[in-house]
This record gives structure tokens, C-alpha cells and sequence, in this order.
């Protein structure tokens, strides 16, 4: 049987659709809400009398499959020629249902899925659910294990940033060269994890009290030979792209976030600090072993994309800083606390919020016990998603090229999105 | 043709090949990826093409973003009801002869969300795998694995005979139905005509 | 809490305590005075509670309470001590949680939570995204998942599921559609699946 062909997805990258007047004025947009669900790319043209500047106003959906877009993120965009009018984010397409799942199982098993959230950086991921449920359930930690924590967060850190500059000017048209050099250190990165945690990206290694394994013998050596490593790679980074015309002239003053708004909208991670915030919770709450480091918070003066590159360098030289002074620090001891339960593990009943300082923002973890073996429920506050309330005021006024460059810079994981 | 004379005229430098070969030989040196991924198992498929792994050893390192010029679709990633009828959807824009590789235990079976609502349980629901990568996420090496069984998959199709590949058969569907979205699942919620529900006969006390 | 008490007339405010040490207790607000108790928090001088990190819901279903008295009764002439149980029921809610915290202050957090009325038909509370901008996608989440309807929002439709979807999925009540057939190992949950799509005897 030959299903029926749908017309509009063989002609593919443009269709023309009916006029519909209303829907771009006012109200909130039942044209978007009633369109059948898009193709790689669509075009629907709309009635000059609507639209409010001279020419052709178009409402292109731009994902779920587009490969700027990082992913199954899909924005539904008004456009006059080349100008973003409006530009409404949609999201669900990796919707995977990870609070459900985790209020069905146990404390423990929840682990493993927080590795999923955000996959660049499962291990601070692991290590904010251990935070909340430590909170919720009063466990110490022991000293060498939050000195792991450290580093294995800072790892992650510099392999995030690096990576996420990566795609940023690949967004920008370099054709991946960047993106090669930050794979290359990534690859390093990758190794030790494997080394530690037994797999490469999906690492499940923080428990509740303490962390899984001990390091192996030599980790930490090695560990410190990539950490020596590091700053030449950012230095020929840097070399490379940071005075680099086409960056400079693609990302200053493009998409600029005043801090009031960053504030009121709740941006956190480095969007915020390029906007000139001064609050890392790192510093702020203090969390793990972090009041014993010294290291600086780098802050933006403009809040455009330029600034949020420069802050992700420049936090990638703290974590280096931080990871020597953790390297040089790190005692003997055990990685476990020996009163943490593994099994059957039934917190009292309460809630608790658990929050820290992940490389895209503050990740925070809510959950609330009834006294069984699952939470009651399960939360995760995504930095990625709540980053991008503010795409639309960024985006508005800019050309598409540019909007790719700014949802580039805000630095969003689709699996921490949608959960 | 026979394969000593073959042999013997290969140690003479003559190169004999037939049509078939050359043609599957073509195709299967230049696979070109749909650049579409979906989740954790992207970012793997990303490091499959970079200098470490480096997929373009195996001719496969021309991801494209348009499924009209692409001959593979690596379903990288759990796939939701939310996303499944644009998978389909892009299968379909793609031109034949067109494979799949279901990479990553969610694209195979749902994986560790299987018991999620939103959740796709496998993508074999709707489309047909060539090639399924267990792992989550596989490492590059697999998925580099993967592409070299395909390649032998390609390598051994006849172009004629009853065992023609679908691209060749005129009886073969074209276009698979896009799945719509219905008010609590997907409608309908597999494709009969490519998967059916595995047949179990329970025998319990 | 006073001061909340004395800046917002006829607000309405009870103070839940939390099982767990160590964390805060949290504040119920009456949906009516919800906006205006978030402006005191947030323009307060000693609290500039400028940052609302989390925002969820919780579905606390109703509960079947049952009490247990010892009642004397007469029963064939003689006075005995009998336990009568009286079944009462507590109707459910879903409540939203704010967390928030203070950017400037670098304090927090500060629990706020909203209740509903019941589960059914009385799902609205007041939406806090005209004073705190960083809520409006995590209350879109929760009026997708958890089906409370903040009045007030600007863009109140669907964040994760598609738009034609017709149930509210974290609700604990929640029945998931039944799409799975095969499981190599099944236990508990799945085996009464598994029992319903293989009945014993049957042939493939």
C-alpha cells in the first residue's frame, strides 16, 4: 500500500500556504498553535496588510530538525526579510519523561538517568542530585571525595566551554576547525573520565555521601599532565579566534542582555556574569570545598555574545586555577562515607532543594520525600531552559544569521531542556 | 565470470569487475550521513567525524543537512512521540537507495526511558533499520563498526533477482505514513506493515 | 513573615514546617494575594528576593483518612469496648512551589507555595511571570504537566507535550498508554502488562 503523499513535504524547503491575517497581530499565536508540525523548513507568507513594516512578513519554523539549532529545538520565527519581529522558542521534541521515570524509582536509580540531562557535563549533574539528596538526608561527605567532586566538576567545565566555544563559531561559519581543537582536548578530557568512571560521556559516578570509586592509581598524575596541557591549547585557541575579525564583527554588540532583565527573567551561568552579574554559586553558596580555593569571577561589561565568549575563556583559566590548587590539595582517605545507605534508602519525609553552579547555570535539584523508597517528587531546574526566556528579547531586530550566533551563545543541551 | 581467471588476469594487470560491483562499491564508499541528531548519542556522532576517530576514513564524513542529499540517516537518540512524525517525515524527503542506523539503545528500544509517556519504544516503529548499535551512548569505535556492516550490507546487494534491495522493487513502499498526533499517543502508534509485535507465548503455573 | 503580614492587608499565609533538618520551612499564600506578596518579596529592602530559581508543581492526591475510636457500645446486654473506623476524605490539590532566592542580598531561599482548591475543576492559582519573568516557561510547565492554570500569564499553552495531547502527565493519577509489549525480564508493573498482552495459552 502506497500511503498518501503529503504535497508540502516533497516540495520541501518552501510551500505556500494560505493567507491568514490574524494570528501575527495579537493573542497568543493561534496561527503557530494550529500549524501541522514542520518540516526542516517552512514558509508560510502572510498578508502584507498584517504586518506592520513594509514587504512581506514571513513565519518561518526553524527546527526541529535544523542544524544550527543544537539539537530537536525548534523556533518559530515572524521575520520582515532578514529581521527577527518575533521569535517564539517550542520545545518538547526530546520531552523523556525523566521526572516521572525518577519518581517511580528509587533514590539510587535516578542516578544514572541525571547523566542524560545534560550530556556534555553528567558529572556536575551527578554531583547537584547527590547535593539535594545529601540535603534532603543529612549526609556528610568525606574530605577526598569532595576534593574528586572538585575536580571532576572543573573537568567538565573546561570540556563544556570548549567545546560549547566550538559550536558557537561553527555556528559563525568556521566549518568546524574550531570545533576540531575542542573535540582534540575533549577526547583528552574523555579519557580520564573513562579512566575513572568506567565510560566516557554517561560517567554515574557520585552517590549519595561520597563518590563510587577511588581514582585509580596514576589518575591523578595524569589528570595533572592534561591540566599542564590545558593552557596551551586556550593559548592557540585564543591565537586563533578571540582577535579574529569575523568574531569580532559577528558577536559585538549582537544580542545584548541588559543585567535587569537577566536578573528578573532568572539567567544564571555565564549568560549572566557577561552581563555583569557578580553571582557564581560557586562563591555564593559555597558548596562543596569551594570557599577553600581561591580563584576570581570573570564579568562581562556589555552582555553581548562577544562578552559570553570571553567569560567562558576566561572562566577555563579559573578551572585550571582551581584545578591545580585541588591536584596539589587532594588528601588520603576514603571516597565513600561508611554510614551512607546504597540500599534501601528511605529519607525521612521533607523536601529539600539542592543547587549548584553547572557550566551552563545554576542546576538545581527539588525533591520531596514521603518517607519511601522514591521520591514523591522529583524536580530538576534546568539552566538551559530557563536561559532561553530571554532569546526573543535578544533576537528581536537581528538577522537570522545572527539569531543562530546568539541561541549559540546561550549554550543550551536539548537534553536538560526537555528533559 | 570465473574467480581464478579473475586472479590470474588481476596478476597480469588487467582489472575485471561487473556492474553490480562497481556500482555497490561506489555507493558504499560514499555514504553520506543526514546531519540529525537527537540526543546524548549525537554529541558520539559528532566525535565519530572528528580528528580522533575521523569517519571520513570510510567516506562518511559528508554530513548534510538536507535529507535530499543524503543516503543514511543515523537515528542518534531517544526518539519522542513528540518528534517521531518528523523522523518519519525527513526518512521520507530522503531519496533512494536510503538506510538507516538505529543508533543507541533509546533509538532501538526506548532504552533507559522506555517506561517514559513520551517516549518513542523504538524506532523500528515506523521506519526499517539497516543496522542497530546497542549502547548508551555507543562509543565512535561502534558506530564506525556499524557504518563498515553496512557497507558489507551494501556491498552484498543484488540489483537484480528476487532478492532486489527495496529500492530496486517497484512493490516496496516509497513513503512511510507519518504518524499524527492524537489527544494521549501517537496515531497510529506503530506501523503494522513494518513491525509487528514480537510473538511470545508465556507458559506460567 | 510578619512584615509580609503588615505590607500586604488580609493576606492570608500558614507556614508549613519541613520533616527535613536543615531546610527551609515553607509559606502557603492564598492565590488572591499571591502577586502582591511576590512584589513585597521582591522590592523589600531586606529581602530583594530578585531571583525565582524553581518553579514546580506537586500533586498531592486525595487522601482517604481513616480514624480509628474505641466506642462503648451495648451489645447483647453487655457494655463492651468496640474500634469503629470512620473513613474520611481529604480532598487532593496541586500546589505550586516558587523557590526563591536574592541576587543582590546573595540569600535564600524563600518557599512559596500556592494551592488550589481541589484536583478536578478548581485548578487556578494567580501566575507570578508579570513579577518574576524567569517563571514564565517553568509555569507553562506546569500547566502542561500537572494541569494548574495560572491566571494572569501571558502565554499560558503547552511547553512539552504537543498541543493536541489532552492529559496532564505528572499528575500521579496519570494512566501512560499501554505501548509495550515485549519485556525480556518482567516483574512487578510490566508482568501484569506482559500477563494482559500474552495470556497464557496463547498461540503466536
Amino acid at each position: 500500500m502506497k500511503p498518501e503523499l503529503d504535497e508540502d513535504a516533497l516540495i520541501g524547503a518552501l510551500s505556500t500556504g494560505e493567507v491568514e491575517p490574524e494570528g501575527l497581530v495579537a493573542g497568543p499565536a493561534p496561527a503557530l498553535a494550529t500549524l501541522p508540525p514542520p518540516r526542516g523548513f517552512e514558509l508560510t507568507p502572510k498578508s502584507p496588510a498584517a504586518s506592520a513594516a513594509d514587504g512581506e512578513v514571513l513565519e518561518v519554523a526553524m527546527g526541529p530538525h535544523h542544524p544550527s539549532t543544537h539539537g530537536v529545538f525548534r523556533m518559530d520565527v515572524v521575520l520582515d526579510g532578514e529581521r527577527v519581529l518575533r521569535l517564539k522558542p517550542v520545545f518538547g521534541y526530546l520531552h523523556r519523561n525523566h521526572e516521572k521515570i525518577a519518581e517511580r524509582t528509587t533514590y539510587l536509580a535516578s542516578m544514572p538517568y541525571t547523566d542524560r540531562l545534560d550530556y556534555f557535563c553528567s558529572l556536575t549533574n551527578n554531583w547537584a542530585y547527590a547535593l539535594a539528596v545529601e540535603r534532603l538526608a543529612g549526609i556528610g561527605v568525606p574530605e577526598r571525595a569532595e576534593y574528586l567532586r572538585v575536580i571532576t566538576a572543573e573537568l567538565t567545565r573546561l570540556l563544556n566551554h570548549s567545546c560549547l566555544i566550538g559550536f558557537l563559531l561553527h555556528d559563525m561559519g568556521t566549518m568546524g576547525t574550531p570545533l576540531m581543537y575542542a573535540f582534540r582536548e575533549r577526547e583528552k578530557i574523555l579519557d580520564l573520565f573513562e579512566a575513572l568512571t568506567g565510560a566516557r560521556m554517561m560517567c554515574n559516578y557520585m552517590r549519595f555521601g561520597g563518590c563510587r570509586v577511588d581514582a585509580p592509581a596514576g589518575w591523578l598524575d595524569q589528570v595533572r599532565q592534561v591540566v599542564d596541557d590545558f593552557p596551551r591549547f586556550l593559548e592557540e585557541f585564543e591565537n586563533l579566534i578571540t582577535t579574529n575579525e569575523i568574531l569580532l564583527a559577528r558577536s559585538q554588540g549582537v544580542g545584548v542582555l541588559p543585567a535587569a532583565l537577566a536578573i528578573s527573567a532568572s539567567v544564571t551561568g555565564p549568560m549572566l556574569r557577561a552581563s555583569g552579574v557578580d553571582y557564581d554559586l560557586r562563591k555564593v553558596d559555597g558548596y562543596g570545598f569551594y570557599p577553600r580555593f581561591e580563584f576570581r569571577v570573570p564579568l562581562g561589561d556589555h552582555g553581548d555574545v562577544y562578552d559570553r565568549y570571553m567569560v567562558r575563556v576566561l572562566e577555563m583559566r579559573e578551572s585550571l586555577h582551581i584545578l591545580h590548587q585541588a591536584l596539589r590539595d587532594i588528601p588520603d582517605g576514603p571516597v565513600l562515607d561508611p554510614k551512607a545507605k546504597l540500599r534501601n534508602f528511605r529519607p525521612k519525609p521533607g523536601e529539600a532543594y539542592g543547587r549548584l553552579e553547572a557550566p551552563k547555570g545554576e542546576l538545581g535539584f527539588y525533591l520531596i520525600s514521603d518517607g519511601g523508597p522514591n521520591p514523591y517528587r522529583y524536580r530538576v531546574r534546568p539552566p538551559s531552559l530557563i536561559n532561553l526566556t530571554i532569546l526573543e528579547d535578544m533576537c528581536r531586530g537581528h538577522t537570522v544569521a545572527d539569531a543562530v550566533v546568539i541561541l549559540g551563545s546561550v549554550d543550551i543541551v536539548l537534553g536538560e531542556v526537555d528533559r | 565470470m570465473d574467480e581464478g581467471l579473475r586472479s590470474e588476469l588481476s596478476k597480469q594487470g588487467v582489472f575485471t569487475t561487473t556492474l553490480e560491483e562497481l556500482y555497490n562499491w561506489g555507493r558504499r564508499s560514499s555514504v553520506w550521513p543526514l546531519n540529525f541528531g537527537l540526543a546524548c548519542c549525537a554529541i558520539e556522532m559528532i566525535a565519530a567525524s572528528m580528528a580522533r576517530f575521523d569517519i571520513a576514513r570510510f567516506g562518511a564524513e559528508v554530513f548534510r543537512p538536507s535529507p535530499r542529499q543524503a543516503d543514511l540517516m543515523i537515528v542518534a537518540g531517544t526518539v519522542t512521540k513528540k518528534m517521531a512524525p518528523q523522523v518519519v517525515r525527513l526518512f521520507n524527503q530522503m531519496p533512494e537507495p536510503k538506510y538507516v542506523i538505529a543508533m543507541g539503545a533509546c533509538a532501538i528500544s526506548g532504552g533507559p526511558f522506555k517506561q517514559g509517556y513520551n517516549v518513542l519504544k523504538g524506532i523500528d516503529r515506523y521506519l526499517p533499520v539497516d543496522v542497530h548499535i546497542p549502547g548508551c551512548p555507543p562509543r565512535p569505535e561502534a558506530l564506525l563498526h556499524a557504518l563498515m556492516t553496512l557497507q558489507q550490507k551494501i556491498a552484498a546487494q543484488r540489483l537484480t533477482g528476487p532478492e532486489r534491495p527495496p529500492h530496486a522493487r517497484d512493490d516496496a513502499p516509497a513513503e512511510f505514513p507519518v504518524p499524527q498526533y492524537g489527544p494521549y499517543d501517537l496515531n497510529p502508534p506503530h506501523n503494522p506493515e513494518v513491525w509487528q509485535p514480537a510473538a511470545v507465548v508465556r507458559d506460567e503455573a | 513573615m510578619t512584615r509580609l503580614a503588615a505590607a500586604v492587608p488580609g493576606i492570608q499565609l500558614e507556614l508549613v514546617p519541613n520533616g527535613s533538618p536543615g531546610n527551609p520551612a515553607s509559606l502557603v499564600v492564598d492565590p488572591a494575594q499571591a502577586v502582591a506578596a511576590a512584589v513585597f518579596l521582591r522590592d523589600d529592602p531586606g529581602l530583594l528576593l530578585d531571583h525565582v530559581s524553581n518553579v514546580t508543581g506537586v500533586d498531592w492526591l486525595d487522601t482517604v483518612l481513616k480514624e480509628t475510636t474505641r466506642v462503648k457500645q451495648v451489645i447483647d446486654g453487655v457494655e463492651r469496648e468496640v474500634e469503629q473506623t470512620t473513613e474520611r476524605r481529604k480532598p487532593g490539590y496541586l500546589e505550586a512551589v516558587y523557590h526563591l532566592f536574592s541576587m543582590a542580598r546573595k540569600q535564600g531561599p524563600v518557599v512559596l507555595r500556592q494551592r488550589t482548591a481541589n484536583r478536578v475543576d478548581k485548578v487556578h492559582v494567580a501566575s507570578l511571570t508579570p513579577v518574576f519573568r524567569g517563571a514564565e516557561f517553568q509555569e507553562r510547565e506546569v500547566f502542561d504537566l500537572f494541569g494548574i492554570v495560572f491566571d494572569g500569564h501571558p502565554d499560558l499553552r503547552r511547553l512539552l507535550m504537543w498541543d493536541e495531547f489532552q492529559d496532564h502527565p505528572m499528575r500521579k493519577d496519570y494512566v501512560e498508554p499501554d505501548d509495550y509489549e515485549y519485556e525480556p525480564t518482567p516483574h512487578d508493573e510490566v508482568l501484569d502488562k506482559a500477563r494482559r498482552h500474552y495470556p497464557v495459552g496463547a498461540t503466536p
